[in-house]
C-alpha cells in the first residue's frame, strides 16, 4: 500500500491547480496537465477501493495531525465504506468532466481547469474529513470553484442563477455552523470532557444529547443537506443552476455536489443523532416521497433537455432520500448504490446534453427530431443512459431503487406502504418523461434543416461516455462488486438507531484501526 | 533615572514611532524633494519598530508609574496598528500622487496617529487612554481631510471633527465620573476594589459614559452616523487607515478597559453591549445592501464588523478576547486590501468608486480582481480565509457563554452580507469588460495587497501561529 494515500488523493489536484495556473498562456497544456492529475488522483483512488476492508469496523486510511490545538481541531481524515464510494465516484468523474470541456471552454481556459481542480480537492474533502471544522471548511470552499465556474462560463441568466445557488447554500450552511460549534461546546459540559470537533468522538458523545436538543440540532443539520441535496420545497435553485452551468458544471452539481447533501444526512443527521432520525424519519421520507413525483411531473411538461435532467435530478434525489430514512440496510444500501447511479446516469445524461448543445447551440426538444438516422452513435448511448435513469433491469437505476423500494417496504420505522405505492408511480413517471422526450428527439422527423448538418459523435466523446456506461452496465448486472463495500458500514449505522429504538446502550465507535 | 531608561526600554515600540515620526517631519521640514525619503524612512522605521515589538513581547509588565502597559497586549497591538500605517503608507504613495495631495505631512500624520493608537490600547490610566484617543483622533481629523480642495474631503474631515469631539466629551464626562466614585484615573487600582464599586450609580454612569465615547470610535449603531458619510469622503487610504487601525486601537481599549479589567461590570453591561451588537449587525448589513460606491459600501460593513466584534465582547472571557484581537488582524488585513483597491480603481478627481466601475476588472487587471475576490471573500466569512476563522472563534466565545441567540443573529445577518460582498464579485468577473485601460497599479500598492492576501489566507489557514501569542497576553 502507498503510505498516506488519502493524503496524496486529497492534495494532487491542489497541486495540479497550481500547475495549471503558472503553465496558463498555452491552452493545450493547460488541459492536458489538468486531465493528467485527475487521472492520477483516479488511479491513485483506486487503492482506496482495494485496500478497504469492509469487515474492518473503525475508519480507515486514517490522518490525523493537530491542526488549532487551542480549538482542538485536527487534521482528521479517513474513509468508511460509504464515502469510499464517493470518493471514487469523485475521482473518476473529474477527468471525464475535463476531457469532455476540451472544446467547448474555449476563454480562460486555465481558470476553468483550476477551479475544477481545486473543486476536486474540496469534493473529497468533503467525503474524508473526520472533523466537523475541517468538513466545514471544505463544505465551504465547494462554493468559490463552482460559483465561478457558473458565473464565468455559464448561459444567460448565469449571475441570477450563480447567485441564487451561493446564497442558498450560505443559508444552509452558517445554521450547520453554530450546530457544529455547539456540539463541540456539548462535549465540554460533559464530565470530563473538553470542546471537541472530531466526528468518531462526537459518534459517541452526540446521541447522548436530550431529544429535545438534538432536535434543534438535526434541524440545523438537516436544513443545509436538504438545501444541497435538493430537497422539495428547498429544490428551486437546482434548476436554475443547472441549466445555466456550462456542461462540466452541470455534471460535477449532479454527479457529486448533491451527494454531498445525502452523504451529510447519513454521517451526520443519521449517525449523530439516531433518536431524532426516528423521530423525524416520515417526515423525510414523505418530502423525499413529495420530491420524486414533483421532480416527475415537472419533467414531464419541460421544453429543455437540460431542464428535463435537471427536474429528474430531483426525483432521483427523492428516492435516496426515502431509502436513507426508511433506517433498514436494503434501503439504506440502495441509497448509496442510487448515490453513484444518479452520478453516473445524470452525469453522462448533462454530458450528452452539452454534446448536442455544442453542435446545434439549443436545448429545445422541438428543435429536434430524426437524430437516429442522422447521428446513430449518439442516439445509442442516449438510449442506453436514459434507460438507465429509467431504472430499466440490467441496468444501474434499477437496482437502486429495486433496493430502495424493498428497504422501505420492510421499514418498521415509516410502517406504512403508501411510501412505496406513491414511490413507485415515480418510476413509471420516469418512464413517461425520459422515454418521450428520447422518442421526440430521437425519433420522427426532423424539425429543423439545422439537424442534417450534424456529424456524429468523435473519438474523445466516446471516450469519455465509455466508462460512464461501463459503469452503468456492471452496476445493473453485478452490484455486489460496490454493495459488498459499503454494507458493514450500513449495518452498523442502522444497528446504532435499532440500539436506540429498543433503549439498549449503544456499541462505542472503535477509534483506532 | 534608571527606572526611566527601563520603563523606556519596555514601551520601545511606542517610543520609537515617536521618533520615528519626528524624523519624518524633519526630513520634511529640512530637505528637498524629501517624498522618497519619507516614504523610504517610514517604512524601515515601522519594520525596526515592529521587531522591537516583537522583542518587548515577553516584557509583560507595567511602566511610567503604572499609567501604560508593556509587552504581551501592548505588543501585539502595536504590531497590528504598525502593520496597519505600513500598509496604508505603502497603498498611499502612489495614491496621494494621485490625487494630487502629495505632501510629506501624509507620513508623519499616519505615524502620530499609530503612536496615539498605541498609547490608546496600552494605557492603564484613564488619562493616557485619552490622550491617545486624541492624538489618534486629531491625526484622523486633519487626515480626512487631507485633500482640501475637494469638497467631499472638507465635509467629511469637519463632520468627522464636530462628532469625535462630541465623544470626547462624552469619554471625559466618563472619566470624570469614575474618579469621583473612585478616586483614581488608573483602571488596575480600580479594578482591584471593583466590588466595592459594583452598584455605585456613580460609577456605573461613568463606565457608560466611557463606553459611549468607545462607540462612536469603533462606529457601532447608534453612534455610527459619521461612519458612511467620512468614508466616503476622506481619501481612500486614509478611510482604510480609519477603519482598521483605529477601530482595532478603539476596540483594543475597549477589551482592555471592560473586558480584562473591569470584568465584573462587563456583566452588568452585557445587556448594552448585546443590543448595541444586534442593532449595528442589522444596520450594517441591510443598509449596506441599498450602497452603490463601495467605499459607502465598506463603510456599513464596517459598521456591520463592529457588531461581530460586539459579540466577543458581550460573550466576555478569555476566548473572547483572543477572539475580538484575532478577529481585528483578520479585518486589518482584509479591509487595507479592499480599500487599497478601491483606492487604485479610483481617478485623479477622487470619483469613480461606484460599483459599475469594477465591472469586468477581472479581464483588465485579473491579479486585483482576484485578491478582491479574496477579500470579498474574507468578509463574508468564508474558509479557509481570515474572515471567516474570526467569526469561529467569537461564535464559539458565544456559545460557551450562553449567547447561542447572539449567534444565531450574527449568522442571519451574515447571510444577508453575503449579497452586497458577492455583487462586487459578479461585477468584476462575471461582467464583461469596458473599453480601455485598466486603473494604474503601482508595484508597491501591488506587493503591499499581496502582503495582505496572503495575511488574509495564511492567518485562515494557520491561526494557531497567531493564537498561541494570545495565550501570554497578560
Amino acid at each position: 500500500m502507498i503510505p498516506h494515500v488519502l493524503n496524496f488523493i486529497l492534495f494532487i489536484p491542489l497541486i495540479g491547480a497550481a500547475i495549471v495556473l503558472l503553465a496558463r498562456r498555452n491552452n493545450d497544456a493547460v488541459r492536458w496537465t489538468g486531465l493528467l492529475f485527475s487521472l492520477v488522483t483516479f488511479i491513485v483512488s483506486l487503492a482506496l477501493y482495494f485496500g478497504y476492508d469492509p469487515e474492518n469496523p473503525a475508519m480507515q486510511f486514517v490522518e490525523k495531525v493537530s491542526w488549532i490545538p487551542s480549538l482542538n481541531v485536527s487534521y482528521h481524515i479517513g474513509i468508511d465504506g460509504i464515502s469510499m464510494l464517493l470518493v471514487v465516484l469523485t475521482t473518476f468523474l473529474t477527468p471525464i468532466v475535463l476531457l469532455s470541456s476540451w472544446k467547448s471552454i474555449q476563454k480562460q481556459v486555465a481558470a476553468y481547469v483550476a477551479l475544477m481542480l481545486v473543486l476536486e480537492t474540496a469534493m473529497i474533502g468533503v467525503f474524508v474529513s473526520l472533523d466537523t471544522f475541517l468538513f466545514y471548511v471544505f463544505w465551504e470552499l465547494i462554493l468559490i470553484p463552482m460559483y465561478f465556474i457558473i458565473g464565468i462560463w455559464g448561459g444567460k441568466d448565469r449571475i441570477y442563477a450563480t447567485v441564487k445557488f451561493f446564497i442558498f447554500t450560505m443559508v444552509g450552511s452558517l445554521l450547520m455552523l453554530i450546530a457544529i460549534i455547539w456540539l463541540g461546546y456539548y462535549a465540554s459540559t460533559l464530565p470530563g470532557g473538553e470542546f471537541t470537533t472530531d466526528i468518531t468522538r462526537l459518534f459517541d458523545i452526540a446521541p447522548t444529547i436530550p431529544l429535545h436538543l438534538q432536535s434543534w440540532m438535526f434541524g440545523a443539520f438537516a436544513l443545509s443537506f436538504l438545501i444541497k441535496v435538493p430537497a422539495f420545497p428547498l429544490h428551486t435553485w437546482l434548476p436554475d443552476a443547472h441549466v445555466q452551468a456550462p456542461t462540466g458544471g452541470s455534471v460535477i452539481l449532479a454527479g457529486v455536489l448533491l451527494k454531498m447533501g445525502t452523504y451529510g444526512l447519513i454521517r451526520f443527521n443519521i449517525q449523530f443523532f439516531p433518536q431524532a432520525s426516528l423521530e423525524y424519519a416520515s417526515l423525510l421520507s414523505i418530502l423525499g416521497v413529495v420530491g420524486i413525483i414533483y421532480g416527475a411531473l415537472v419533467s414531464m411538461v419541460q421544453k429543455d433537455v437540460k431542464k428535463l435532467v435537471a427536474y429528474s435530478s430531483v426525483s432521483h434525489m427523492g428516492f435516496i432520500l426515502l431509502g436513507l430514512f426508511g433506517v433498514t440496510v436494503q434501503g439504506m444500501q440502495g441509497g448509496i448504490i442510487q448515490m453513484i447511479n444518479h452520478g453516473l446516469s445524470t452525469g453522462a445524461l448533462f454530458l450528452i446534453v452539452g454534446m448536442i448543445y455544442d453542435r446545434r447551440h439549443t436545448r429545445m426538444i422541438e428543435e429536434f427530431g430524426g437524430l437516429a438516422r442522422q447521428i446513430p452513435v449518439f442516439a445509442t448511448f442516449f438510449m442506453i443512459v436514459t434507460l438507465s435513469s429509467i431504472g430499466l433491469p440490467g441496468l444501474n437505476g434499477f437496482v437502486g431503487e429495486f433496493l430502495i423500494l424493498i428497504g422501505s417496504f420492510q421499514s418498521e420505522v415509516l410502517g406504512s406502504i403508501w411510501y412505496v405505492v406513491f414511490a413507485s408511480t415515480g418510476v413509471v413517471f420516469a418512464a413517461v418523461y425520459m422515454l418521450w422526450m428520447y422518442q421526440r428527439v430521437v425519433f420522427g422527423e426532423s424539425r429543423n434543416p439545422e439537424n442534417a448538418k450534424l456529424v456524429d459523435l468523435s473519438a474523445r466523446e466516446i471516450g469519455l461516455l465509455l466508462p460512464i456506461i461501463l459503469f452503468i452496465v456492471w452496476i445493473g448486472v453485478y452490484p455486489s462488486t460496490f454493495l459488498s463495500k459499503s454494507e458493514p458500514t450500513v449495518q452498523r449505522v442502522v444497528e446504532k438507531i435499532e440500539q436506540v429504538q429498543r433503549g439498549e446502550a449503544l456499541t462505542k465507535t472503535v477509534s483506532q484501526p | 533615572m534608571n527606572q526611566l531608561l527601563t520603563d523606556t526600554l519596555h514601551t520601545a515600540p511606542m517610543m520609537g514611532t515617536i521618533l520615528l515620526s519626528l524624523i519624518v517631519i524633519m526630513i520634511n521640514a529640512l530637505k528637498k524633494n524629501s517624498l522618497p525619503w519619507e516614504y523610504w524612512v517610514s517604512l524601515l522605521g515601522i519594520a525596526a519598530n515592529i521587531l522591537l515589538a516583537i522583542w518587548t513581547f515577553p516584557l509583560r509588565g507595567t511602566a511610567f508609574a503604572d499609567t501604560v502597559m508593556t509587552g504581551g497586549f501592548a505588543s501585539l497591538t502595536a504590531i497590528i496598528f504598525l502593520v496597519a500605517s505600513g500598509l496604508t503608507i505603502i497603498l498611499s504613495r502612489d495614491y496621494i500622487e494621485k490625487i494630487g495631495v502629495n505632501y510629506g505631512e501624509f507620513y508623519h500624520l499616519v505615524l502620530m496617529a499609530a503612536v496615539g493608537m498605541m498609547a490608546l490600547a496600552s494605557g492603564t490610566d484613564l488619562v493616557v487612554t485619552f490622550i491617545g484617543l486624541e492624538l489618534m483622533s486629531v491625526c484622523l481629523y486633519v487626515l480626512a481631510g487631507f485633500s482640501r480642495r475637494v469638497l467631499k474631503a472638507n465635509e467629511a474631515a469637519l463632520k468627522y471633527f464636530l462628532l469625535g469631539a462630541f465623544a470626547t466629551g462624552f469619554f471625559l464626562y466618563g472619566i470624570a465620573l469614575i474618579y469621583g466614585a473612585t478616586g483614581s484615573t488608573n483602571i488596575l487600582a480600580i479594578a482591584q476594589n471593583m466590588p466595592a464599586y459594583k452598584a455605585d450609580p456613580l460609577f456605573l454612569t461613568g463606565a457608560g459614559l466611557l463606553f459611549v465615547g468607545f462607540a462612536f470610535k469603533i462606529g457601532a449603531v447608534p453612534f455610527h452616523m459619521w461612519v458612511p458619510d467620512v468614508y466616503e469622503g476622506s481619501p481612500t487610504m486614509v478611510s482604510a487607515f480609519m477603519s482598521t487601525g483605529a477601530k482595532a486601537a478603539a476596540f483594543a481599549a475597549l477589551l482592555l478597559v471592560f473586558t480584562a479589567s473591569f470584568d465584573f461590570m462587563a456583566a452588568s453591561m452585557n445587556t448594552v453591549f448585546a443590543i448595541l451588537a444586534v442593532a449595528s449587525m442589522l444596520v450594517g448589513n441591510i443598509v449596506a445592501i441599498a450602497q452603490k460606491n463601495v467605499k459607502r459600501m465598506l463603510a456599513y460593513s464596517s459598521i456591520a464588523h463592529a457588531g461581530y466584534m460586539l459579540i466577543g465582547i458581550t460573550a466576555g472571557g478569555d476566548v473572547s478576547l483572543s477572539g475580538v484581537l484575532f478577529y481585528l488582524i483578520a479585518y486589518v488585513f482584509t479591509n487595507l486590501g479592499a480599500f487599497g483597491i478601491i483606492s487604485m480603481v479610483e481617478n485623479a478627481e477622487q470619483q469613480g468608486t461606484d460599483l459599475e466601475h469594477f465591472k469586468g476588472l477581472y479581464y483588465r487587471r485579473p491579479l486585483i480582481a482576484v485578491m478582491m475576490a479574496v477579500f470579498m471573500f474574507s468578509l463574508i466569512g468564508i474558509p479557509p480565509l481570515a474572515g471567516f476563522f474570526g467569526k469561529y472563534y467569537i461564535f464559539v466565545a458565544a456559545i460557551e457563554n450562553g449567547y447561542t441567540w447572539l449567534t444565531i443573529i450574527g449568522v442571519l445577518t451574515s447571510m444577508v452580507s453575503v449579497y452586497y460582498y458577492l455583487r462586487v464579485v459578479v461585477l468584476m468577473f462575471f461582467e464583461t469588460a469596458e473599453q480601455g485601460e485598466g486603473p494604474h497599479i503601482a508595484i508597491d500598492g501591488t506587493v503591499a495587497l499581496l502582503i495582505s492576501t496572503f495575511g488574509v489566507v495564511l492567518v485562515g489557514l494557520f491561526p494557531s501561529v497567531i493564537l498561541d501569542w494570545m495565550g501570554r497576553l497578560f
